[in-house]
């Protein structure tokens, strides 16, 4: 399976990645490369092979249900969480207007 | 430039401990190579207050007659994907440039708690998608090494290029490095180092900014298999914090070292024999094996039939799990924020996302959204996660006969800077060797074990059983006696 122009435009938008007319360009002869090279899965027999999702198996585990049991990542952060945005305001994440 | 930076992490902690010099004199010397080192690249941030803060604690708990920890008076670069707590951490991206974070990795942590201290922040390929440190936003890294008689600039390997470049150029004694598909141990070969992943969970993710989740795990590089040891020991140990965190206790691997392999099994699989492999890599395996069948090893020749789809496997499932990571990236929260005229969020989101992240991570990215679309999610990603399973059932099966495994590290010496740069696929084949270990979870290590013609380093790749580091380590050790690798680069920065 190769991709076109407008299939890589369209995953490019699903990425939330803004691609420039020239980007694209040269986009869509890589991604066709590396699908090229990806492609001979396909000749693997895997009749009855369960997918992996973990490489060593092992339960995952629950914490206990305990508010702020470990204080570094519980609650009443809220300065720390807001360090580093971009844009805070008022306590909260500020981002462009999304209701008219 | 000083000879306490000639030494290694043991050396280092047992002449603290001894007085034979202090903790500070080794973060004066440390310090003042990093700084006179600039032009190989290196370092992304320099911290040498933090260097003599640690040590000076190490050199205060000493002559409080208090206990000293397994790295204690120990200067480390940490790879810049760790998070340091009030010390930038940007993955070597545009787009989490200027982040300092507000806690500290659960790795990172645990080296301050043995007593190391952090000379810096290391480079790295760009979200540790690279072998080469070549897709950095700060730049490449140049390795120490050059070919004889040669001035061209070469790679130190990636993603941790940082990290072997300033160890095997003796700016530290050891570094961090993660490795997702060979990132410890492909520029560990290239430049001449040691470096160990470990089983997968034996160090916690927790901080360490993600790339492949079910594949990133963190290790220890230095110069020697001992002092690699000895900083995983510090390193390992499970993590409530990260949910796929062995439980388990961490052995006393430094302890327990043994070069005798008596009554060991090498398995040497005969798919690594790949068509256009450098005859020099083929000879130092040849050379590795000698040196283990003189260790009392058994040298059995063994079978991994699915080797050629591991690395078109791990192109499916990396990507995939690094699209699905790097959603986080959004101009929100933290990092960069794009925001152009009249923009609404989607458009933010796009720019800062267009303008933040470097050419192959939204190769990666793409490639990764495509893979999970609807329609192609079956064809790409569940078809790359059985023929995963069927990598890690050539290894489990291989156990029924050898103990661990020998294969060289990479299919080549270390690289001109550029010289793969515009092939993205000639840049993936460079991990041929080491993605499958990766793919099965195993802890898996390089040694250097010579030199080539040019007078570059190479290096052997021990790969082990789940959970068996001291396997892999004590093999590397009986390498390491037999190869007697003492080449270093010559002074050129």
């Amino acid at each position: 399976m190769s991709v076109d122009r407008a299939t890589v435009a369209k995953i490019a938008s699903l990425a939330r990645i803004r691609l420039d007319e020239d980007a694209l360009d040269r986009m869509v002869p890589e991604l066709n490369t590396i699908l090229g090279f990806v492609e001979q899965l396909g000749e693997v027999d895997v009749t009855g092979v369960e997918p992996m999702t973990a490489v060593i198996p092992q339960p995952l585990r629950l914490r206990d249900d305990v508010i702020d049991a470990d204080p570094l990542t519980g609650g009443g952060v809220r300065e720390a969480v807001l360090a580093n945005a971009p844009a805070a305001e008022h306590g909260f994440f500020g981002v462009p207007k999304v209701i008219e | 430039m000083s000879e306490l930076t000639q030494l290694g992490v043991k050396a280092i902690r047992d002449g603290v401990a001894a007085g034979t010099f202090t903790a500070r004199e080794v973060a004066e010397a440390c310090n003042e190579a990093v700084a006179a080192a600039a032009e190989l690249n290196a370092f992304i941030v320099t911290t040498p207050e933090r260097a003599l803060e640690a040590a000076g604690r190490v050199d205060a708990d000493r002559a409080a007659g208090r206990e000293l920890g397994l790295m204690a008076g120990v200067p480390i670069g940490m790879k810049d994907l760790f998070a340091t707590r009030g010390v930038q951490t940007t993955a070597a991206s545009h787009i989490l440039e200027g982040f300092v974070p507000q806690y500290e990795s659960t790795v990172s942590s645990k080296l301050w708690d043995a007593g190391a201290g952090m000379l810096g922040k290391l480079n790295l390929d760009q979200f540790a998608m690279g072998s080469s440190n070549e897709t950095s936003y700060f730049g490449n890294v140049s390795s120490p090494w050059r070919k004889r008689g040669s001035n061209a600039a070469l790679a130190p390997g990636g993603s941790s290029g940082g990290s072997s470049a300033a160890i095997s150029a003796r700016l530290c004694p050891a570094a961090t490095g993660t490795d997702t598909g060979g990132s410890i141990r492909q520029p560990a070969a290239l430049t001449g180092i040691c470096g160990i992943k470990p089983t997968y969970g034996r160090c916690s993710r927790w901080g360490i900014v993600a790339f492949a989740s079910s594949l990133d795990q963190a290790g220890p590089m230095a110069r020697s298999v001992e002092d690699c040891a000895i900083m995983l020991e510090a390193m390992a140990g499970f993590d409530p914090k990260d949910s796929t965190s062995l439980d388990m206790p961490v052995p006393n691997w430094s302890g327990a070292l043994e070069a005798s392999l008596a009554g060991k099994r090498v398995g040497i699989p005969r798919e690594y024999r790949m068509e256009g492999t450098d005859p020099a890599i083929l000879k130092s395996w040849d050379d590795g094996i000698a040196w283990l069948k003189d260790a009392g090893a058994e040298i059995v020749d063994i079978s991994l039939p699915h080797t050629q789809y591991a690395l078109p496997a791990y192109y499916i499932i990396a990507p995939a799990e690094a699209s699905s990571n790097l959603a986080r990236y959004d101009g929100v929260r933290y990092g960069l924020r794009d925001l152009p005229a009249g923009a609404n969020l989607q458009d933010m989101y796009a720019a800062t996302r267009a303008a933040g992240f470097g050419d192959e991570v939204k190769r990666r990215v793409l490639i990764g959204t495509y893979v999970l679309s609807a329609g192609f999610y079956d064809a790409y990603y569940t078809q790359a996660q059985k023929v995963r399973a069927l990598v890690a059932r050539d290894f489990q099966e291989a156990w029924a006969k050898c103990d661990v495994i020998l294969a060289p590290t990479t299919p080549n010496a270390a690289f001109p800077l550029g010289e793969k740069l515009d092939d993205p696929l000639a840049m993936y084949l460079n991990d041929v060797f080491s993605v499958p270990a990766s793919l099965a979870g195993l802890p898996a290590m390089s040694v250097p074990a010579g030199l080539d013609a040019d007078g570059l380093p190479l290096g052997l790749q021990i790969i082990g059983k789940p959970f068996d580091e001291q396997g892999v380590l004590n093999a590397g050790l009986a390498i390491e006696q037999r190869a007697g690798f003492t080449a270093k680069p010559e002074r050129w920065w």
